[in-house]
């Protein structure tokens, strides 16, 4: 097991620091500074700016400094539009937020996605079966960005039931919007897979042993096909994680919850390179380590992984 | 002699794409208390669906009818809950496959546990202990670690040992074997009938044994069923059966049978393919493929009939089949 | 029998097949489509929108820019969709033709389609026939370096590069392409790596020919079937995205405008009343995505039968 720990990690941290090396690459090669644009500041200005920001030292120097600061202090420098924030504090305060609504969702879509799926498959050609077939191939074409504003015009303008944005420090009712708006293809592709996965292991030999063993249906779909049916579903987790982190970006800016993404977008309208970069290092090594984990509990749920 | 298993015009019907066909067309047998019973047949004749059907394991996309008596009670009739009384505790099964019929993700011990658990309400440290005892039973070495262990750790004959152990966590009354012993080596395959033989008398269980192979059926059964497209065609004592048999295609089987015993210059394959069931015949399935063939056979199909000391046979060649010299 | 039993060659080989065979297969996936109803619809409807695209603006009393100064104002009383005013989609919230506006967006949607996904293609058709032909190494690091990039939130990186190249459509287009190519380039790669072997490949290595001609000559126009089913499954992908950056603010830029940029106008004035707005922008984009994905469907369900 640790070993196996170990030698996923061996190709996490290089990737990580390649990552890490390219977003400062782009950083350099981009046209001009940040500083230059709207007026030309005077020559000693800028060098002061330079200096504050340590960019008058060589570049592979500022490149190791970057590197470290990240590793060992979390530290991803200030912030180049906000003269008095740095990049941690941004991110430290949006990121609970992101957090919350992205942990709900995966939790609503893994649970819902095989619960439905799960039924889809043992009532295969049932009007769930159908429903969620529907939902999926609607939920390819209509992304997030339609969603979100088809909710808020149903609970919001026409029902009243939820408010139609902010955060409100959290309360469930400016949590649902996000959550559901999220979830809404994540669920349909998870109980795809789940449905399918699962109607694979029904047929498979060791369930007729479990049926031949007289185990009543229920008992033979907890106990004996569920955990075998749930591997798609987890290797599902890591495309989904990135789904969800994307699509993070559209629920911070269109329900306005101040979360991660509003920063990152407003950092990149407003050419604040060391806040875009922090946050797109931050969200790979997020994946990353998502990637990890999703090893991880592959290896824990198929005893033929374990190592 | 009681019967413990009556079994009358089986059918078995699978759709396929549109159009249907019967896998089993109308089987009529019975299996008495403590005996072993083999069902020998090509693979397409039927044998396995129609035991697959009486446990009520048929197929999404076929349907079985027919009665098939045990205990009072016609099994095909029954609730699922209902059958799930009968399965795993009166009549248990085992597959062809060891490799792929035990659950990947659970211990083993919690599968043959698991019967316990569910037939007989034992609690879960109880069974898991007679789950040792078992694994001990069908020999498995350091039964009380191994009984920790999952299938992938385990070779194909100690899985299909623990299959075995598993079918007889409650001393069933009937143990249906489906080619037990084919996925096997052949030096594991004489080890795994042993154990089938002692453990079946030990607990007076009677055993079908589903197979292809007669060098299977001589060393082991006491009766022989012979199947070809989906019908019984010889039924008998398996000795009456191998030294004279009554139908051709039992007699090219025989034929088409390596034997130690006897020193054959060659083997007769039998010649032609099994029909196929969406197109039989008018007349005799095996007609086709027979070389005793009178006009008859091409328009009437022959039913089972008994003759001599409990044997019957469907073919309208009456006599021994003393000539293979049209064999060919 | 027999385009059953050419179908199975053609699964066993992949896609790698001798040239001189090629116009046959290609016939044969033609009317494998063409029996494909969802395929066949999809067509259709695309042809439909192109037309309407095309012939759309000669029907049009407006112009993209021109506002509309009697709408201004009160586009929730007077904006809506009516043929008195030639509004036939309304205005949009500050007094602009819906209706060009719309037409203007299908073409600027089908085109960051069409583009980025031909520039990944491009990207990731070199890429993976280069890796899989030399194999070794290079192939090694080749690969590496494309798990690297599927590691990574790949939006943000067009983001970032858009931020620092400016939000122009040249450096959008580029962008987009330049970050869904990695899927093509493993499949690519495989496919190669199994042509390599065949007897063709073998004859003209041992003629002595460069090795990037053989990539170019021999290789690549055995791929062709492969890519062109990628190729149509990118093209949604692509305007996919293309409307997440538009409705970020961050995608094509006003006076320019695409259907995601619509949309995310729509959804922003969608308390007011005008739901036109988002209803007319919505239909076009889901109607075009529905139609491509299932031309995609039909086009691998016809070059790659071991898929079905």
């Amino acid at each position: 097991m640790i070993r196996f720990i170990l030698r996923r990690l061996a190709i996490a941290i290089p990737t990580l620091l390649a990552l890490i090396v390219v977003s400062f690459i782009l950083m350099k090669v981009a046209p001009g500074n940040p500083f230059t644009g709207e007026k030309t500041l005077p020559k000693e200005v800028m060098a002061n700016i330079m200096a504050r920001y340590g960019l008058d030292k060589p570049e592979w120097q500022q490149l190791l400094d970057y590197i470290s600061n990240i590793v060992l202090h979390f530290d991803f420098g200030p912030s180049f539009k906000y003269k008095d924030r740095s990049v941690t504090e941004i991110i430290a305060q949006g990121f609970p937020v992101t957090f919350t609504y992205g942990m709900w969702t995966f939790v609503v879509s893994t649970v819902l996605g095989v619960f439905v799926g799960v039924l889809a498959a043992v009532r295969q050609n049932s009007w769930v079966d159908y429903l969620s077939l529907g939902i999926t191939i609607g939920a390819q074409v209509v992304p997030v960005y339609v969603v979100a504003p088809l909710l808020v015009l149903i609970f919001t303008l026409w029902l009243g039931w939820l408010p139609g944005g902010g955060w409100n420090g959290g309360h469930w009712s400016n949590v649902i919007l996000p959550v559901v708006a999220l979830s809404f293809s994540l669920v349909a592709s998870v109980a795809r897979i789940m449905r399918s996965s699962m109607l694979e292991v029904l047929g498979s030999n060791y369930i007729r042993t479990a049926r031949a063993k007289g185990i009543p249906g229920y008992k033979i779909i907890l106990r004996h096909a569920l955990r075998p049916a749930l591997l798609p579903v987890v290797t599902y987790l890591a495309p989904m994680l990135v789904y969800v982190i994307t699509g993070s970006v559209i629920i911070d800016m269109y329900f306005s919850t101040g979360g991660i993404g509003s920063a990152f977008v407003n950092s990149a309208l407003n050419r604040d390179y060391s806040t875009a970069m922090g946050i797109t290092i931050l969200y790979g090594t997020l994946t990353i380590a998502g990637n990890l984990l999703v090893d991880l509990i592959y290896a824990w749920i198929d005893p033929k992984i374990r190592l | 002699m009681t019967e413990i298993l009556t079994v009358e015009d089986l059918r078995v019907r699978f759709t396929v794409h549109g159009g249907s066909f019967e896998a089993v067309r109308g089987l009529n047998f019975a299996l008495n208390a403590g005996e072993t019973l083999a069902v020998v047949g090509e693979s397409g004749s039927g044998k396995s669906q129609a035991f697959m059907a009486m446990m009520g394991l048929v197929a999404r996309n076929g349907s079985a009818s027919g009665t098939v008596m045990f205990g009072g009670r016609d099994l095909l009739s029954l609730t699922p809950s209902q059958l799930n009384e009968v399965r795993g505790r009166e009549i248990a099964m085992i597959f062809q496959d060891p490799m792929t019929s035990l659950n990947p993700a659970m211990k083993i011990g919690a599968q043959m546990a698991e019967v316990l658990t569910e037939h007989q309400g034992t609690d879960r440290r109880a069974a898991w202990k007679a789950a040792v005892e078992m694994l001990d039973r069908v020999g498995i070495p350091e039964a009380v670690s191994r009984a920790n262990s999952y299938p992938h750790e385990l070779s194909g004959g100690m899985r299909q040992r623990v299959m075995i152990g598993m079918a007889l966590m409650c001393q069933p009354k009937v143990l249906i074997a489906d080619e037990p012993t084919t996925a096997l080596d052949v030096t594991v395959q004489a080890q795994m009938l042993e154990l089938f033989k002692t453990l079946c008398r030990e607990t007076g269980t009677s055993l079908v044994l589903i197979t292809h192979d007669l060098g299977v059926v001589a060393g082991i059964a006491d009766r022989m069923m012979v199947m070809y497209a989906g019908e019984a065609v010889e039924t008998g004592a398996v000795d009456d059966l191998f030294y004279d048999p009554r139908h051709p295609y039992l007699k090219g089987l025989i034929q088409s049978t390596p034997s130690p015993d006897e020193r054959k210059s060659y083997l007769t394959p039998i010649a032609g393919m099994p029909p196929n069931l969406t197109r039989l015949p008018p007349g005799c399935p095996f007609a086709p493929r027979c070389a005793w063939k009178m006009p008859i056979c091409e328009t009437t199909a022959p039913v089972l009939l008994p003759f001599g000391a409990g044997r019957a046979r469907a073919c309208h060649f009456d006599g021994p089949l003393v000539s293979v010299e049209s064999a060919s | 029998m027999l385009v059953k039993s050419r179908t199975a060659t053609l699964a066993e080989d992949g896609f790698a097949r001798l040239p001189e065979k090629g116009r046959s297969l290609w016939a044969d996936a033609l009317s494998r489509f063409a029996r494909n109803r969802a395929a066949m619809m999809g067509v259709i409807i695309l042809a439909l929108v192109i037309l309407f695209m095309a012939l759309g603006p000669l029907l049009g009393r407006w112009t993209i820019e021109k506002i509309d100064w009697d709408v201004m104002g009160m586009v929730a009383e007077k904006g809506m969709p009516s043929l008195e005013t030639g509004h036939y989609f309304g205005t949009d919230d500050v007094g602009r033709d819906l209706y060009s506006r719309v037409i203007q967006g299908i073409g600027m949607s089908l085109m960051a389609g069409l583009v980025s996904a031909g520039v990944a293609v491009a990207i990731g058709t070199f890429y993976g026939a280069v890796s899989g032909y030399f194999g070794g190494r290079i192939d090694s690091a080749m690969m590496r370096f494309v798990d690297i990039l599927y590691a990574v939130p790949t939006m943000f990186l067009v983001i970032v590069i858009l931020m620092m190249f400016g939000r122009t459509v040249e450096v959008l287009f580029v962008s987009l392409g330049a970050i869904s190519w990695m899927g093509l380039a493993r499949v690519v790669r495989g496919q190669t790596i199994a042509l390599r072997h065949r007897e063709f490949v073998e004859a003209a290595v041992a003629g002595g020919a460069r090795p990037l001609a053989i990539v170019y000559r021999h290789v690549l126009p055995n791929l062709l079937g492969l890519v062109a089913v990628y190729a149509s499954l990118l093209i949604p992908d692509m305007i996919m995205v293309e409307s997440f950056l538009s409705f970020l603010g961050l995608g094509i830029q006003d006076p320019n405008t695409s259907l995601g940029m619509l949309i995310s106008e729509g959804s922003a004035t969608m308390m007011y009343g005008t739901l036109w707005q988002l209803a007319f922008p919505l239909f076009f984009f889901v109607l075009i995505l529905f139609s491509l994905y299932f031309v995609g469907d039909g086009l691998r369900d016809a070059l790659d039968p071991k898929d079905r």
